[in-house]
């Protein structure tokens, strides 16, 4: 018998994940992609391996996965983890009065945390606020958006995932009872209308998952949201530094390279194509960021580029959570054939394919866990030196 | 309302099959936006058949190498005030001495290939990273050994499309392999003497100095090519009198 075939759309954190458990699984698997890897959303993250602190208080559920999932990255792929913590701190007393319930969330969540003195914070990492009152150590990271998905990608190529790059979903093609049979692909490199069938088509396109759900005559609950990052010439911290209060703009300073990264902000958009640079952003970022770490005012941009996050439910902006869906459109809307991811986080990218294998299995009755968890990722080169 | 400038994107398009040409695109563009931006906005609204590579708009990735007005250029953090003027062209094309996958977009294989060789380090320790300008407060003793910090080079390959050997000799290692070697170190690495000590390793380099010119990521492959021919006599030497 051969394998099933399963055809996933968006070559984004979801994807590439998702491809990497699937073939471990034993299907065969193609992903198409209209650009080159992390085209959309992924590629423009800010790079923060989240801890779970930042949703400790308001969002236990994200929390949770963001902690569960920074240890297993640690391990499967150190390759592409700067992994050095971050650090929340507090300027104002009204960060310090959000100290009390940031711990009590943290414990509850299994979040790892060391309180520090401001002197001790000063002494790990200079170039912070110096009127710092109070610090906690946390195990966040920074991770290289593209290389993190290349390196899914890359042991998904070698376990014989293909690869279809610059492959513009253009519509379902349907098996004539209304179920989702395959798609229907431009090749953009070559100008050519091609057809992919499959077993299961997986739409693991994030903030794009409404826009192609529409091609099959469904809604999916997806809200791109929109936030400004923007990066600064100079590598002034070692650790991520977090404002210790709610989640607001502008309140996360990374390290990466030789640089820091300041985010980010939270809007609603429509058409998340191209989002527009806003410069009142801009500045935010750097009165925000700089009040963390003064020296930021002494450097110069180096990237400025807007990501649109995939959130899923009700809410708007920052209340809505932070954790992801799959649906079976079988269940949801009687069509066979199709599921749908979104939602989620960079940093669970690894439990999002997990969640979404076990629908795609569940439906090709294939009975092989997921192995992903205790799985090293080869090389992120992989992707590039393996042949399709 | 921002300052606005009037440019003509000037596109190399090339599909399977077809012939290259170019496609100009008259836009508006903001001095101080990134070359990047133009490209991608021309995608969104002008032309969705255009290929091209990118993904962190922040010269970490280094997928968005191209050559502009025909100089290599990380596009992400090139400012359009700094290579055109209003009513100008901005001319954009594939890296050379890659195959065109379409358009702009070229396949990085043969390259990554030659990374894998050197067993390029994607990451290592900040105290060995060299940082030339270290933030003024930055304490030395401090516990910056144990920090890991992404390398310098990200595989951009503007090195590779600027080097006028490696248009004549693609199995040449090229600069970004070579000063990947040189990072690793013979004394640390003995089994790279082979690869990088040989017709198409360090001794093919023409010292032409293109690739420390173009570099967006403060790598300077020249100068550690450089380097690497003095690891490699070294160790020449430290062979030829016993001392492996």
């Amino acid at each position: 018998m051969s394998k099933p075939h399963v055809v996933i759309i968006g070559a984004g954190f979801t994807g590439v994940a998702t491809a990497h458990d699937l073939a471990l699984r034993g299907c065969d698997v193609t992903v198409v992609e209209r650009g080159d890897l992390c085209h959309g959303t992924s590629g423009r993250t800010h790079g923060l391996l989240h801890s779970g602190g930042r949703y400790a208080v308001k969002d236990k559920e994200s929390a949770v996965e963001c902690i569960d999932e920074n240890l297993i990255l640690r391990r499967i792929v150190p390759q592409v983890i700067e992994p050095n913590g971050g650090m929340f701190i507090a300027i104002e007393d009204s960060d310090l009065e959000y100290a009390e319930q940031f711990i009590e969330s943290c414990e509850e969540c299994h979040i790892p945390l060391d309180e520090l003195r401001p002197q001790e914070a000063l002494k790990l990492e200079p170039n912070i606020n110096p009127n710092v009152l109070s610090a906690f150590l946390i195990p966040d990271g920074t991770f290289d958006p593209l290389r993190l998905a290349l390196a899914f990608a890359g042991t998904a190529k070698h376990n014989g995932a293909k690869f279809r790059t610059y492959h513009e979903v253009q519509g379902f093609i349907n098996d004539g009872r209304g179920n989702v049979s395959g798609v229907k692909v431009l090749n953009r490199a070559a100008n050519k209308i091609e057809e992919l069938r499959g077993d299961v088509v997986v739409n693991a396109t994030g903030a794009w998952a409404g826009q192609i759900t529409h091609m099959a005559g469904l809604d999916a609950p997806v809200r791109p949201t929109p936030g400004i990052m923007v990066a600064y010439d100079r590598r002034l911290v070692q650790r991520a530094i977090n404002r210790l209060n709610a989640p607001a703009d502008g309140d996360i300073v990374l390290p990466q390279r030789r640089m820091v990264v300041v985010g980010t902000t939270s809007f609603d958009a429509e058409n998340v194509d191209y989002i527009p640079v806003a410069d009142d952003q801009i500045q935010l970022m750097l009165e925000r960021g700089s009040e963390l770490i003064p020296g930021i005012r002494n450097a110069r941009p180096r990237g400025i580029f807007m990501a649109a996050r995939p959130l899923v439910g009700g809410g708007s902006g920052r209340s809505i959570a932070r954790t992801f869906k799959c649906f079976d459109h079988k269940e949801t809307h009687n069509i066979d054939g199709l599921v749908t991811i979104t939602g989620g986080k960079a940093t669970t990218l690894r439990a999002m394919a997990e969640k979404t294998a076990d629908v795609v299995c569940a439906k090709l009755t294939i009975s092989t866990p997921c192995v992903t968890k205790e799985m090293p990722l080869l090389s992120y080169r992989q992707y590039y030196t393996n042949p399709n | 309302m921002p300052q606005m400038w009037n440019i003509t994107l000037r596109v190399y398009r090339q599909k399977e099959n077809e012939a290259p040409h170019f496609d100009n695109i008259d836009m508006q563009v903001k001095p101080d936006e990134y070359v990047l931006d133009a490209v991608e906005r021309a995608w969104a609204f002008h032309d969705a058949t255009i290929c091209f590579r990118h993904a962190c708009h922040h010269s970490t990735c280094g997928a968005c190498g191209m050559r502009v007005n025909g100089v290599e250029k990380l596009t992400c953090i090139t400012l359009i005030r700094d290579v055109v003027h209003d009513g100008g062209t901005l001319k954009v094309e594939p890296l050379r001495n890659f195959p065109v996958v379409s358009d702009l977009a070229v396949d990085m294989g043969h390259f990554y290939r030659k990374m894998e060789r050197v067993s390029a380090r994607p990451i290592a320790p900040v105290a060995e990273a060299e940082i030339e300008n270290p933030p003024s407060k930055w304490d030395p003793d401090a516990e910056r050994a144990q920090y890991l910090r992404l390398s310098d080079c990200i595989e951009c390959g503007l090195c590779i499309s600027a080097c006028p050997v490696m248009a004549t000799t693609p199995e040449y290692l090229g600069p970004a392999p070579l000063a990947a070697a040189q990072d690793n170190g013979i004394q640390r690495k003995p089994e790279l003497l082979s690869v990088v000590d040989c017709e198409d390793g360090v001794w093919r380099c023409h010292s032409a100095f293109e690739c420390t010119a173009v570099c967006p990521s403060f790598v300077d492959p020249a100068r550690r090519i450089m380097d690497l021919r003095k690891q490699v006599v070294s160790a020449r030497l430290g062979k030829l009198f016993g001392k492996a």
